[in-house]
């Protein structure tokens, strides 16, 4: 469903990515794993059209999609929940979610995603009316992955869902990741928690400075004596 | 009221972008003169002003895709901007003096009705239209901003303009959307005070546009009905000054209190003060 092919990202003169490949299928869920500045949301932003990459090849359903701007991206499928959640805080939960569905026109279409979205997530349709800035940590990673999936995207991007929240909020989103992954959305999985992330997702990659080391099952890697050493904090 | 039309403008462009548009004085003077040749032109009066709202909104998108889209693509300072804005708003006052003349110029009066007697006071005509065309203008500008989708966009991109970008808003189209609107609301500013004082000229801009930004700043910039408010102030108080303490004091009235309110309520009438949440 998606590919990337020797993908190179400058920030200045500093080289982030220095040729990634990867490829995720349908109905996957993948993980990215890696340290502080490894590139794991240079990638992801390379891919959501965020920032643009030098060199390298990424095809979405075929496509070609490198260079194209980021709210084009959205119209293609491709939605990203960015790293520390980024809601319009001055809004309403509502407003948040609404613009979440910015590409659609079609009322059914809008409210048949709100449903949705109430139903993954409760806790937002209780606060409705309540300006996002408002929200605690954990409900404000739910609006953005909730206006993520506003405008039913086939490939959802998540940036480090777990950053900031207490351990049990962790767990809550975890599992809606999974309940995300089997109504169908293909999930690319951004997190330093790997333990969290290796326990949900099909596949993993392992990020090291702007270059993919190691990859394969997720289980597998999740047993990989390496991994387990530099990522897992277990001998 | 004169005050209120173009401090609106100043107040649209600062609530997207966080920037003050110091050419948005010079685009009033524009709008005047696009309405005064259209005039000339025998389009009627309505019609031309329609023309001059079209051709002013254009030149606020030409200003922002020319000079103010290319720093924001480099990501430059917000000076920088800002500085730019000054300089374009010589530009276009030069560029009037070019092809008008720098002579000042009659205007026709337009909704000149004559005075019109209110019980307490006897009101001109035309500034009973410049008030209710404010407050028309202000509820349509309102409704677009709060209960449109545009609108909706336009306040996504203002808090978070990459946020906005990931919801599939094109944001240089937006940002362009709202100089159009600054522009059109410039030439209504420029057409209706050009029709009540019945003349103008290619620096006529700047005065104005320095006490409306005031007027803005006082009403809380960003804020629409707050730039309405403060226009009005300015206006009030200055013709109260005039006549109290004589016309020399008269210009300096917005400003005196201007520094009055940026001492005591930095935020304005209706300015909203920022929580960021960590």
């Amino acid at each position: 469903m998606l590919k990337v092919e020797g993908l190179h990202t400058y920030y200045g003169n500093i080289r982030a990515l220095k040729g990634i490949d990867m490829e995720i299928q349908q109905g996957e869920i993948v993980t990215l794993i890696g340290s502080n500045g490894a590139g794991k949301t240079t990638t992801l932003n390379s891919i959501a059209g965020i920032v643009r990459s030098a060199k390298g090849s990424i095809t979405f359903e075929g496509k070609s999609i490198v260079g194209m701007p980021a709210h084009s991206m959205v119209k293609m499928g491709i939605s990203l929940a960015p790293e520390g959640r980024e809601v319009f805080p001055a809004l309403t939960v509502e407003e948040n979610l609404r613009l979440g569905a910015y590409i659609k026109n079609d009322k059914g279409q809008i409210s048949a995603a709100f449903d949705r979205v109430y139903t993954l997530f409760p806790r937002l349709k209780e606060r409705i009316r309540q300006q996002a800035g408002t929200l605690s940590g954990g409900e404000q990673q739910m609006l953005a992955i909730g206006r993520a999936l506003m405008n039913e995207p086939k490939l959802l991007l998540l940036d480090e869902p777990s950053l900031g929240l207490a351990p049990n909020i962790v767990l809550m989103i975890f599992d809606l990741i999974q309940d995300i992954n089997k109504q169908g959305v293909t999930i690319l999985l951004v997190e330093q928690n790997a333990n969290m992330a290796l326990s949900v997702a099909h596949r993993a990659y392992v990020l090291e400075i702007g270059k993919i080391s190691m990859q394969g099952k997720a289980s597998d890697l999740a047993n990989d004596p390496r991994v387990r050493q530099a990522y897992l904090g277990l001998a | 009221m004169a005050y209120a039309l173009i401090a609106v403008g100043y107040s649209l462009v600062f609530g997207i972008l966080r920037l003050i548009n110091f050419s948005h004085g010079s685009v009033y003077a524009f709008g005047a003169h696009i309405a005064l040749l259209f005039v000339g032109f025998q389009f009627g009066v309505i019609p031309a002003v329609l023309l001059s709202i079209v051709f002013t909104g254009l030149l606020g998108v030409a200003i922002d895709k020319t000079a103010l889209a290319p720093l924001r693509k480099k990501n430059s300072i917000p000076i920088a901007a800002l500085i730019t804005t000054i300089g374009i708003s010589n530009i276009i006052q030069n560029l009037l003096m070019i092809f008008f003349g720098s002579e000042k110029k009659a205007f026709p009066a337009f909704f000149d009705f004559g005075m019109v007697n209110l019980g307490i006071a006897k009101v001109n005509s035309t500034q009973i239209v410049m008030c209710v065309v404010s407050l028309i203008l202000l509820a349509a500008l309102m409704l677009l901003v709060n209960k449109t989708k545009i609108g909706l966009a336009m306040r996504a991109t203002e808090q978070n303009a990459k946020a906005a970008s990931l919801m599939g808003i094109n944001v240089n189209f937006v940002i362009g959307f709202t100089f159009f609107l600054g522009g059109a609301s410039a030439a209504i500013a420029g057409s209706l005070i050009s029709g009540y004082y019945q003349i103008v000229y290619p620096g006529m801009g700047f005065m104005a546009g320095l006490k409306a930004f005031a007027a803005a700043v006082l009403g809380g910039i960003g804020s629409l009905p707050g730039s309405v408010l403060g226009g009005l102030v300015v206006g009030v108080s200055e013709s109260l000054a005039a006549t109290f303490l004589g016309s020399t004091y008269r210009d300096s009235m917005a400003f005196i209190i201007l520094i009055i309110v940026l001492i005591f309520k930095p935020t304005g009438f209706f300015g909203k003060k920022t929580i960021t949440k960590v």
